[in-house]
Order: structure tokens, then C-alpha cells, then sequence
């Protein structure tokens, strides 16, 4: 890579760090802005796996929720100080994990675990088509979600209790920095010759495998290599929420994860990084206002009132949907020549009216 | 070159390919015509790893190819131009082109030459979607891709289907271009008067079965292949 390119690409990197470090330093931390970075960037690195495997593959899996479970239990379970075990494995004697690691092996390892489950399930599922393989995900995500709630496995997972009290972050660096590095490296694969692969199957399946493309083979890899980081954004998710509950990671998570793909834009990666934080501020933040009751003067503003939010928020969706339908992205990528082009073109001209007027 | 001994094929439940036996020399044009649902794509798709035979066998410089995978036999030298183009549509030409060598490990640059020395119209298109290109484009990008795995053989089921006729024309040339630079082609085509003007050999399926051979001369001007395939 010449100088040129590696400032442009290292440059924009560097600038979003120091303005997150600037932030973090002037803003309270109680800052709902915090709140947004964290989850968005966590929801991020998902959408953009499952952009992976939706979008660049065509495969269209609904099972992220239960790989994210899997990487966030196995976050929690590897690094439980042991002396909490004890507390927090309170009906099962401490469990039988009896062993730490440090943090960013434990974020590896979650990624690795979610992967072999994927690589497991992928076997019977991957044979599946279209929605019978979003179906049969879906199902496998609700079978693991029970198994982890069950009793027999408590000495591991905890049966249907909290895991919690493991090491979590603190500061919007962390998430930034392991996303970011699992998305530059999604990133790589999708515009490596097993990207084009991997897009040439979502186009024509039989023109593929005609180019002596192996479609088992390349799928697997493709759902293997989503789940890892699926997992990795679970163990992301336990870090961000400092407590990881089976129960939490419903098919609700994945449907969440799915809309800011399809909003940003299937088969658009930047488009799913910027959906997914235009999402978190619209459901965590910038519609908080709608669930208050409000008063002006003595009159109290209709509508207002606690889940009203919602009802707006799923409005713009379908807003969004019926006229962008493509996403905010399509399948275009976000890059600042591309915008420093949109605005030239849109203002470009007006300004050399102004000279001439 | 490849030999094809006795090859049944069941496809879609029943018996599409009912034992069929040809050959083709090396360096030459073949071509298979015949009616829709003679059986000619699904010999195709066979010889190509996509579909498995019943019985027979497929053998290929000597070796037996029967019902080996697509890419073990795109590895040995034979491609696969597909009915309807099937071009990548949402991936760029040169990315449409460089998966046509997808398995292959060596510099590409050469080929990218060659093949934009043959079709300079996609050179120019280099950067442009597949899905944008016009049917005769697409066509030529599909023969473009498949000639990037550096084949000895290839096979092209109905390159003319959907095009004008000038194009059509077009694309018999390229045909025959490639086939001088030494590549040897397995034609399919139910624009049996082009076909049959172009090939070496010429075989007429009808039902499953072969019911004539001859050379592309002697079909053409025989009195039944006339009246049932030139409309004459």
C-alpha cells in the first residue's frame, strides 16, 4: 500500500480516536452519547457479520442472537474472578470451571467457541435454502438459548441465573478498538478472492459452482467466520451490560441486529455501521422525549406517553423502508471522496451562481 | 479428447439422457442439436459435474471423470459457458472475469490481456456491474470468464439464445477465434443452421438418444435434419 492510501485510511482512524478520547475526557460519563457509542459499536460489528453472510453470501440466517449468546456465556464463564465463583455460583458449588484467563483471550475464545457451534449446526443447516435456512436458524438460536438456561448445565453456564461480576469495560475505546479490528478484517475477507466467491454464490449459485466455486465448502466458511464474530460481539454485549442472562438474547436481538442491515443496506458494510448507530440513538436516546409526559402550559401534548417511542420509531422504520428500500447505503460503500463528490455536485453549481450573480 | 461412453442421466424424476455415446477430437468444434428437452443441457450439466450420471462414463484425456465434482473437472480443463449467460450481476466485469480463475494461483495479468484482445468492449466496461451490461455483452462476458480458467475444452449451451441476430453472428466468430487459438468446443445450440455451419462434427439428439452424426456439412444437408431443424 503506497503512503498515500495508508494516510487516508489510518488518518480518519486516528481522528475518531482522539475525538472519542476528547469526548470522554469532557463529557460526563453519564452521558446518554456513551451509551450509543457502546451498544453501536458492539451492534456494528454483528450487523456487519451477519452483513457477512446475509448480504455478501446470500445466506439469509436468523441465528445471530444465539451465536452472541454463546460468545457472551463464554466470555463470562472464562473470566469470573475465582473468588466470585463461589457467589455467583451459588447453587451449583462454584460450578466446575475452576480456571481464568485474561480478558482479550476470553474475547478470542468466545469468537472461536460460537464458531465450532456455527461450523456444527452449519453441517445439517447450510443444505437449506433461503427462508428454510432462516428458519432453521432461527430454531437452532431458541434450542440454544434453552440449553443454556438448563439445570443439568448449571456447574457451567449457571442454569437460568445471572453470570456476572467478570471483567467489563469502561471506557468507548474498548469496543471502538476490538469492532473496529473484527470489521477491517470482515472487511479484508469480503474484497479477498473468497469475498468475490462468496458474492459470486449470492449471485448465481450454478454459474459458481460451474467456475468450480465448492458452494458447501464456501458457505460453511462463510457461516463459521460470521458466527466467530458474532460471538466476539457477544462477549462485547456481556462486557457492555456487566451481567449476561440466556434469557436476554431472544429472537428480538436478531430481528434488532437485521433491521440495521437492511437499513443500512444489504451487502453495504459501512451502511451497516452507520445504521447501527442511527438505530441505537433512535431507540436509546434522540425518541426518549416521546415517552414523558409533557406539559405545555396546562396543556398536556397527546400521545405522549411511556411506549409511544416505539410506535414513532417503528413508523420511521417503515418510512425507511418503503422509500429507501435499498437502505441508506445499497450496496455502495461509504467513503469521504464519495461525499466530498455528493456535496460538490449538489452545491457545487449554486455557488458558481452566486459568483456570477 | 473426451470420450463419452453409454452416459445415462435421471433429472427431475425421469429418464432425460438414455444412454448416449460420442467423442470429440482435440482441437475441434462439436456441436449437439436438437429440440427442447432432447436432453442436450442435461448431457451438458453432466460432462460439467453438476449433475450425476446413472451410468456410463465420462473420460476425459484418458482419464475418467465420471461423476467427479464441478471444480475437480474445471481443475482438469473443461468449463462451462451456462444457458442464459448467468453472469455475476451485482459484481464488476473484472471481478466476474477473475472468478471465472478462481481456482487458479498464478499472476492473471496474461489472461486479463488475452481475453480483453478478444472482447475489447469489456475492457471498456472493465469497472462497470455485470447486470448493467447488454445481452450480447453478457453473453461475451460468459464466454470471457469461462476461457479464464484456461480450458482445453469448453462448452457452451445456447450462446445464441435471447440475441439479435447481428450478435449472434458476433458471437459464432469469437467461436471460431477461440477455437483457433487451439480450444476445443462443445456446442449446444437450437440455432441448428449456425451451429451446424460452424462445427466439425455435429450429433442430433432427439428424446435422450443420438439419432444421427455427421459432419456439419452432411447434417445440413440432410433431408430429415432439414425439415426438422433448419425449417427448410
Amino acid at each position: 500500500m503506497d503512503m498515500k492510501k495508508l494516510i487516508k485510511t489510518a488518518g480518519p482512524i486516528a481522528l475518531l480516536f482522539l475525538l472519542l478520547f476528547v469526548l470522554e475526557k469532557t463529557l460526563p460519563t453519564t452521558s446518554m452519547l456513551f451509551v450509543v457509542l457502546k451498544k453501536g459499536a458492539i451492534y456494528a460489528l454483528v450487523a456487519v457479520s451477519m452483513n457477512l453472510l446475509n448480504g455478501f453470501t446470500g445466506l439469509f440466517s436468523l441465528g445471530q442472537a444465539g451465536f452472541m449468546l454463546i460468545g457472551a456465556y463464554t466470555y463470562g464463564i472464562l473470566t469470573i474472578p475465582l473468588e466470585a465463583r463461589e457467589a455467583v455460583y451459588q447453587y451449583f458449588d462454584g460450578g466446575i470451571v475452576s480456571f481464568t484467563v485474561p480478558v482479550l483471550v476470553a474475547i478470542a475464545a468466545a469468537g472461536l467457541v460460537t464458531a465450532v457451534f456455527a461450523y456444527l449446526i452449519g453441517l445439517p443447516v447450510l443444505r437449506l435454502k433461503s427462508d428454510y435456512l432462516a428458519i432453521a436458524t432461527l430454531g437452532f438460536a431458541e434450542i440454544i438459548r434453552a440449553v443454556f438456561q438448563w439445570d443439568k448445565l448449571g456447574p457451567v453456564t449457571n442454569g437460568s441465573n445471572l453470570l456476572k461480576r467478570f471483567p467489563v469495560f469502561t471506557s468507548t475505546l474498548f469496543p471502538f478498538a476490538v469492532a473496529g479490528v473484527c470489521i477491517a478484517v470482515i472487511v479484508l475477507l469480503i474484497n479477498s478472492s473468497y469475498g468475490r466467491a462468496f458474492k459470486a454464490i449470492r449471485d448465481d449459485e450454478i454459474a459458481a459452482e460451474a467456475m468450480g466455486i465448492n458452494l458447501a465448502k464456501h458457505k460453511q466458511m462463510s457461516f463459521t467466520i460470521s458466527s466467530f464474530f458474532a460471538g466476539i460481539g457477544g462477549a462485547l454485549l456481556a462486557m457492555y451490560q456487566t451481567t449476561v442472562q440466556a434469557a436476554a438474547f431472544r429472537a428480538t436481538m436478531t430481528y434488532e441486529i437485521l433491521l440495521i442491515v437492511v437499513i443500512g443496506g444489504i451487502g453495504s458494510v459501512t451502511g451497516s455501521c452507520l445504521a447501527s448507530f442511527l438505530f441505537i440513538a433512535c431507540s436509546e436516546w434522540w425518541l426518549r422525549f416521546l415517552d414523558e409526559v409533557t406539559y405545555i402550559g396546562a396543556f398536556q401534548v397527546p400521545l405522549l406517553s411511556s411506549g409511544f417511542r416505539k410506535v414513532v420509531f417503528s413508523v420511521i422504520v417503515m418510512i425507511i423502508v418503503l422509500f429507501y428500500s435499498r437502505g441508506i447505503m445499497g450496496t455502495k460503500e461509504f467513503s469521504l471522496d464519495a461525499l466530498f463528490r455528493f456535496f460538490k455536485k449538489r452545491f457545487g453549481k449554486t455557488k458558481k451562481e452566486d459568483v456570477a450573480g | 479428447m473426451l470420450k463419452v461412453n453409454n452416459l445415462k442421466i435421471n433429472y427431475g424424476g425421469i429418464e432425460a439422457v438414455k444412454g448416449i455415446s460420442f467423442s470429440i477430437e482435440q482441437g475441434g468444434i462439436v456441436t449437439l442439436i436438437g429440440a427442447n428437452g432432447a436432453g442436450k443441457s442435461t448431457t451438458l450439466r453432466c460432462i460439467a459435474g453438476l449433475i450425476k450420471p446413472r451410468s456410463g462414463s465420462i473420460e476425459f484425456l484418458g482419464e475418467d471423470i465420471t461423476g467427479k465434482d464441478p471444480a475437480a473437472i474445471v481443475a482438469r480443463g473443461i468449463t462451462m459457458v451456462p444457458e442464459g449467460r448467468k453472469i455475476f450481476s451485482d459484481l464488476t466485469v473484472l471481478e466476474n472475469l477473475k472468478i471465472g480463475a478462481y481456482l487458479r494461483t498464478e499472476s492473471l495479468d496474461e489472461d486479463l490481456k488475452w481475453i480483453f484482445d478478444l472482447f475489447p468492449r469489456l475492457k471498456e466496461r472493465s469497472w462497470q456491474l455485470g447486470g448493467t451490461l447488454s445481452g450480447g455483452e453478457q453473453q461475451m462476458l460468459s464466454v470471457g470468464r469461462a476461457l479464464m480458467s484456461r480450458p482445453k475444452l469448453i462448452m457452451m449451451d445456447e450462446p445464441s439464445l435471447g440475441l439479435a441476430p447481428l450478435i449472434v453472428r458476433d458471437i459464432f466468430e469469437i467461436i471460431k477465434e477461440i477455437n483457433r487459438q487451439g480450444v476445443t468446443i462443445l456446442l449446444i445450440e437450437q440455432n441448428a443452421n449456425m451451429a451446424l455451419k460452424t462445427a466439425d462434427i455435429g450429433y442430433v439428439m432427439e428424446t435422450g438418444r443420438i439419432t444421427l452424426t455427421g459432419t456439419g456439412y452432411e447434417l445440413l444437408t440432410n433431408e430429415g435434419v432439414k425439415a426438422a431443424y433448419l425449417g427448410a
